[in-house]
């Protein structure tokens, strides 16, 4: 089974919401993401998004733009991503890991290459932000093969008609965007996300996590009332941000920032 | 010159006419690569684009404003003297930029600002980087009474002074991008990161033949007035259709738009002059299809994409803010695989030249990004006879890079 639908079940089980941490590879510099993988397990992660830097991330924010940047700066590859996975396998065979990114790093290394890497590395899951179900048609069935888990994105404007669609091709869970706009824009709308999560129910059993606006253990605990995961990105990231000329102490405060959020949503 | 590595002979031009396919595919390129949040949003598009784009009233409106607002047929002009001086091909130009603001960008806002209308949105959005398409849009914005913000890299800002000006007096607010090399490519992430945001509210007019399907469908139809324009004319004054066009490629609208009403003429033979910037050979330049750049998927659709081996998007150089990105539309990627189309680079130095040249010679003053395109004629022209033709796309005046080439001359105001 894949780890990430091992741990859905486990959480299942055990009736509690998973929190899933978003941080940008490489940022503040290559050598500290390992690191701050493991101190995220240690605060309570269930699943760990890890995001691939872009020149040009049209989907996010002020926030990860500069994460991006400062992991780019610092030369960091799809491919050392690979290796920082591996390295993380060493100590934990438990926890999934999602790649999070855009289509050109992939679609330049070649769909077949990145599917085989990620397998073998030990990445579980794949999200791509600039690639909807149609334009999967490709690397859905090399993803499938090495049981790697194609995640997508529903949004509060996409139709039931193409939402039945994503539920069809989803794997893994399904990805809710709490609001329109980019990543770490206004805080997000409880009942909003409830409301839209309510007909998705209805059309998959794929665990539905909610991303985009979780700032703190207050929202973290509102979403986790209504959805199977919470996603929290940019309020990690503003972290390194603040602290790239400490980096030592930027696994501390990210331990911190999820742990608040983890007693929030348990409680 | 750069012709196509992997030419395919057995594909007939015509083919080229069905183009794109209903998923917004043009072969391998095109398609809809973006972020859930703006799915649904270019499905609509796309929706009320294809229930009007054989509307005839609509196209009467088209016509009308083409005809009254934009100041539709330009001429096709016989640049005599400079054709004799070169000593070959005879060269006309389409003279695109005699439109209203200047360049054939106003065709496409037209277009744009009658969807917009039609959706109802009040506010639009665009991306610019000579600042053409931002003053095609906020001219529109202006006519149509719609909020108009255009998104412009900080670099461009300073480059293209006096078209921000413009923006700015039409009614329009110009936001300075200063993330990544600030220059168009992050002009357009930025509108996207915008539109993603107010998507209920606002229709974001793409000023090339590029982002998603179906904006390098409905980009490319707005324009083909040049080439219908310019076929009937090559008819009416030479008396057959010419033996080459040329145009210059950024995105490539102004290009599209004169090469496709003649993609199933095989006799015409079409020339697309990219930025070569300090040349290709250099590395520094804007030109994907002639240096034969990777694909790769950026702003929506899957093209030729000048990115490192890690898959980031490389940083350009070129003379002209408007050529001056690492994508190109995707319908060029398919017409440059197929052969349609020869891809080739002018740079920064025989461009100048250009511009100089003609400017002297006839009286016209070109946008640089149009002396791209005279720059190659400069080199056909003399490979031709006398009694051959040829039509190069004068896509935009020169007035808003005066400031540009007075630098390069050591001249400050
Ligand atoms: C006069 C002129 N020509 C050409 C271009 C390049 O755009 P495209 O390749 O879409 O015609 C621009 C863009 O700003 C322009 O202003």
């Amino acid at each position: 089974m894949n780890r990430i639908d091992q741990r859905f079940s486990e959480l299942k089980q055990q009736g509690r919401k998973a929190l899933i941490p978003y941080i940008t590879a490489g940022d503040p510099a290559p050598q500290y993401t390992v690191g701050f993988m493991h101190a995220l397990v240690e605060a309570g992660a269930d699943v760990i998004e890890l995001g691939v830097p872009f020149s040009d991330p049209m989907a996010d924010g002020p926030v990860i733009q500069k994460a991006c940047e400062r992991a780019l700066k610092q030369g960091t590859r799809l491919i050392d991503l690979m290796q920082m996975v591996k390295e993380f396998r060493q100590t934990d065979t438990t926890t999934p890991i999602v790649l999070m990114g855009y289509l050109n790093p992939i679609e330049r290394i070649g769909y077949e290459n990145f599917a085989d890497q990620a397998a073998s590395a030990g990445v579980d899951g794949v999200l791509i932000v600039d690639m909807p179900p149609e334009e999967a048609d490709e690397i859905g069935p090399l993803l499938k093969s090495r049981d790697l888990a194609a995640i997508f994105l529903v949004a509060p404007t996409t139709s039931n008609e193409r939402a039945a669609t994503i539920c069809a091709h989803g794997e893994g869970y399904l990805y809710y965007v709490s609001l329109k706009g980019v990543t770490g824009a206004a805080t997000l709308n409880a009942d909003d996300v409830a409301e839209h999560l309510a007909p998705l129910r209805g059309m998959t059993d794929l665990p539905l996590c909610v991303g985009f606006g979780i700032r703190d253990g207050a929202t973290a605990a509102e979403v986790a009332k209504v959805a199977d995961g919470v996603i929290v990105g940019s309020a990690l990231v503003n972290r390194i941000a603040e602290s790239q000329d400490a980096p030592e102490t930027i696994a501390g405060q990210l331990k911190s920032v999820l742990a608040e959020m983890r007693t929030a949503m348990d409680a | 010159m750069t012709v196509s590595a992997t030419p395919a002979p057995k594909t007939k031009f015509s083919d080229l006419t069905r183009m794109p396919d209903a998923r917004g595919h043009f072969g391998p390129y095109g398609g809809r690569f973006v972020s859930e949040t703006l799915s649904f949003a270019l499905e609509e598009l796309e929706k009320t684009y294809l229930s009007l784009r054989d509307d005839p009233d609509f196209q009467a409106e088209f016509d009308y404003d083409l005809a009254h607002y934009v100041g539709r047929p330009s001429p096709l002009y016989h640049a005599k003297r400079w054709s004799a001086s070169l000593g070959g091909a005879q060269i006309w130009l389409k003279r695109e930029d005699l439109n209203h603001t200047g360049a054939h960008k106003v065709n496409n806002t037209i277009g744009q600002a009658l969807l917009a209308k039609k959706t109802g949105k009040p506010r639009i959005i665009a991306e610019t980087g000579a600042g053409q398409h931002g003053v095609a849009s906020a001219t529109v914005a202006a006519r149509l009474g719609l909020e108009c913000d255009v998104y412009m890299g900080a670099e461009d800002v300073q480059r293209q002074k006096l078209n921000v000006y413009r923006m700015r007096l039409l009614g329009a607010r110009v936001i300075p991008v200063e993330s990544g090399t600030r220059t168009l490519k992050d002009a357009m992430n930025e509108a996207l990161r915008d539109w993603v945001t107010n998507v209920d509210n606002t229709f974001y007019i793409i000023g090339t033949v590029a982002g998603p399907h179906p904006y390098p469908l409905l980009v490319r139809d707005f324009n083909a007035v040049v080439g219908r324009e310019a076929r009937r004319q090559s008819l009416e004054q030479i008396g057959r259709l010419p033996d080459a066009l040329i145009a210059c490629v950024g995105g490539g609208s102004n290009a599209l738009g004169l090469f496709y009403p003649f993609v199933e003429d095989d006799d015409v033979a079409m020339y697309g002059v990219e930025a070569g910037g300090d040349g290709v050979e250099t590395g520094r330049h804007a030109a994907p299809l002639a240096s034969n750049a990777p694909r790769g998927v950026l702003h929506g659709n899957r093209t030729y994409l000048m990115s490192d081996e890690a898959g980031q998007v490389s940083d350009t150089h070129s003379i002209s803010a408007g050529l001056d990105y690492p994508g190109v539309g995707p319908e060029h990627a398919l017409w440059k695989d197929v052969g349609r189309v020869s891809y080739v680079a002018a740079n920064d130095k025989e461009v100048l030249e250009a511009f100089r040249e003609l400017t002297r010679m006839e009286g016209i003053m070109p946008a640089l990004e149009s002396a791209h395109a005279l720059a190659h004629a400069k080199v056909l022209a003399p490979t031709m006879r006398p009694d051959q033709h040829i039509v190069v796309n004068l896509s935009g005046r020169g007035d808003k890079d005066i400031m540009t080439v007075a630098k390069i001359d050591g001249i400050e105001f």
